[in-house]
């Protein structure tokens, strides 16, 4: 996302809120397919992980043992999107034991207050 | 002002789609716009038209068929979506239609507000 488009009025800012575990719902994977088809529209995106949610982004996932396609390498796509905006909630990552070498891309930590005040700033957000 | 409704749940198991048509009848009562409603993950399921309650409760389907032939919303089921779960076109109730994800972005944009249920 360039300066250029973000100060375009037409560009706007919608933000996804990844609340799930990768595989007990798909909720998180159909949330990632609308990321990736939402970034051809050139709009000024961000995913936010909060609760469970940072699970999602935990590298070598090894979906085998439970018959489920894995799709933690589709994250890595993101950055050739130019999705690049991507917040994990501090307080949800700690309660969970990880920190941010255990995710496959890189990540913003956020406080849960920064969470709220980019969340004010957003066109839309969707809640997967 | 525009709304934009996008639905996540399926009919009956969930409140979603009864909360989600009574905001849009009391929207369209206040003289709001609806953009589009969206269906998407197991919401695409509320536009089957292999499904018959019992008659004696709410026909969450056709209601859809309401706010699109009567009221003339635009509703939509996802594509993707749909094939994962057995929903085509020409098992889907009148008023409805199924199209891709970028009916959900374009409603996105277009509106002042995306609401979600589910």
């Amino acid at each position: 996302m360039s300066e250029e488009m973000e100060d375009n009025e037409n560009v706007k800012k919608i933000m996804f809120i990844m609340r799930n575990a990768p595989h007990g719902g798909i909720y998180s994977y159909e949330g990632l397919e609308t990321v990736l088809i939402m970034a051809a529209f050139e709009q000024d995106l961000s995913m936010v992980f909060i609760g469970d949610g940072v699970f999602s982004l935990v590298k070598n996932q090894d979906t085998d043992a439970i018959g489920i396609k894995g799709y933690i390498k589709t994250y890595g796509v993101l950055e050739d999107y130019e999705v690049e905006k991507i917040f994990v909630d501090r307080q949800s990552m700690e309660d969970r034991g990880l920190t941010t070498d255990d995710f496959a891309i890189p990540v913003e930590v956020k406080e849960a207050d920064e969470i709220a005040k980019l969340m004010q700033e957003q066109h839309a957000t969707i809640p997967y | 002002m525009k709304f934009a409704i996008q639905v996540l749940k399926g009919p009956y198991n969930h409140e979603a789609s009864d909360t989600a048509y009574n905001f849009v009848k009391a929207a369209l009562d206040k003289g709001h716009e609806i953009v589009r409603i969206f269906f998407y993950h197991d919401g695409v399921i509320n536009v089957t038209n292999m499904a018959s309650p019992p008659q004696d409760d709410r026909n969450i389907y056709a209601r859809w068929t309401e706010l699109g032939n009567e009221k003339g919303i635009d509703i939509v089921a996802c594509i993707a979506a749909s094939k994962r779960r057995g929903i085509k076109e020409g098992h889907i109730v009148d008023g409805t239609r199924i199209s891709g994800l970028g009916q959900l972005t374009e409603m996105t944009i277009e509106a002042d507000r995306l609401i979600t249920f589910g």
